[in-house]
């Protein structure tokens, strides 16, 4: 069973990072893109869990490290191999 | 003045915040392990800069969760000097003694260079030797030193008198885009305090400033 978390900066904050990527993607002609927001990806594997354990898990760690509640949202999926 | 500089892996400012204190200043300074659970024997506490736990998550996230870290968290609450620099600032807002937050910087690039400082706040044991709006000339070295805080957050830093330091009105003046142009904050208590700017490394004048000193000499009382 995996994790699958997204961590993402809530609106309002700044991303400069985005913003880059975005002149980036029009300097090379991508085009009608409105906004670029960036963010992380983390993945965790458990072992021998019931699905709502590991749901009960993942969000404990994503209140108490992953993300950073002033600055960032997260969402994640538990899903079976 | 007992001084403690705490060492995390990844610390890289820490021998020059000793050196500012033993050979310098020639106080009593400790270098202390992150494993480490006892700093009552200290009087003031220094979280240097670096890369601690090489930034990995986000800056400070992760050395927030050091064991020393809630002996560091108890003696603030008890009013004792706690003062981080640059990657100790990131790591006392992860450790929640500072409010807002340090995002990558407005030109998403590491930034090393000098700046100048503009002295907002005196009303601190760091500040208390300095002028208002006295200009301090340090160097900057980050790639996450952009001060952001919520509306809320920032009319109650303003309103409180709680910014320290502030990069100066001049053009490049705020390198980092941090909002208000902030450098440095305290906490409500006014015994905290977190910058981005190094002031340990312009401590002699062939460090090509000697302005960070003054602050040093503040917290020990030595105008």
């Amino acid at each position: 069973m995996k994790a699958k978390i997204y961590i993402s900066y809530k609106e309002g904050i700044l991303d400069p990072q985005g913003k880059t990527v975005s002149h980036a993607l029009d300097a090379i002609g991508i085009k009608k893109i409105n906004s670029v927001r960036m963010g992380k990806y983390i993945e965790m594997e458990f072992n021998g869990i019931s699905k709502d354990k590991a749901s009960e898990i993942t969000d404990e760690s994503c209140r108490k490290l992953l993300a950073n509640p002033n600055t960032e949202t997260y969402s994640f999926e538990i899903v079976e191999e | 003045m007992h001084f403690a500089v705490i060492v995390f892996p990844g610390s890289n400012c820490d021998h020059d915040a000793y050196h500012v204190f033993r050979h310098i200043l020639e106080v009593p300074v400790d270098f202390v392990w992150h494993k480490e659970t006892k700093l009552n024997k200290y009087d003031a506490i220094i979280i240097p800069g670096g890369f601690s736990y090489g930034d990995y998550l986000r800056t400070g996230a992760i050395a927030r969760f050091s064991p020393v870290m809630e002996s560091v968290i108890k003696e603030a609450r008890t009013g004792k000097p706690v003062f981080g620099i640059c990657n100790g600032f990131q790591i006392l807002i992860e450790s929640g003694l500072l409010p807002g937050a340090l995002i990558i910087n407005r030109d998403v690039r590491f930034l090393s260079q000098d700046v100048t400082l503009e002295v907002d706040s005196i009303d601190s044991i760091y500040t208390r030797s300095l002028k208002k709006g006295h200009k301090l000339t340090m160097p900057i070295a980050h790639k996450q030193g952009n001060f952001i805080a919520d509306e809320n957050t920032l009319k109650m830093l303003e309103d409180e008198d709680r910014i320290a330091f502030r990069y100066s009105k001049d053009k490049n003046g705020n390198p980092n885009g941090s909002t208000n142009r902030i450098a440095g904050i305290l906490n409500k208590k006014r015994n905290v305090l977190g910058m981005m700017p190094h002031p340990e490394r312009a401590v002699e004048s062939i460090l090509g400033s000697d302005d960070g000193i003054d602050i040093f000499k503040s917290m020990i009382g030595i105008a």
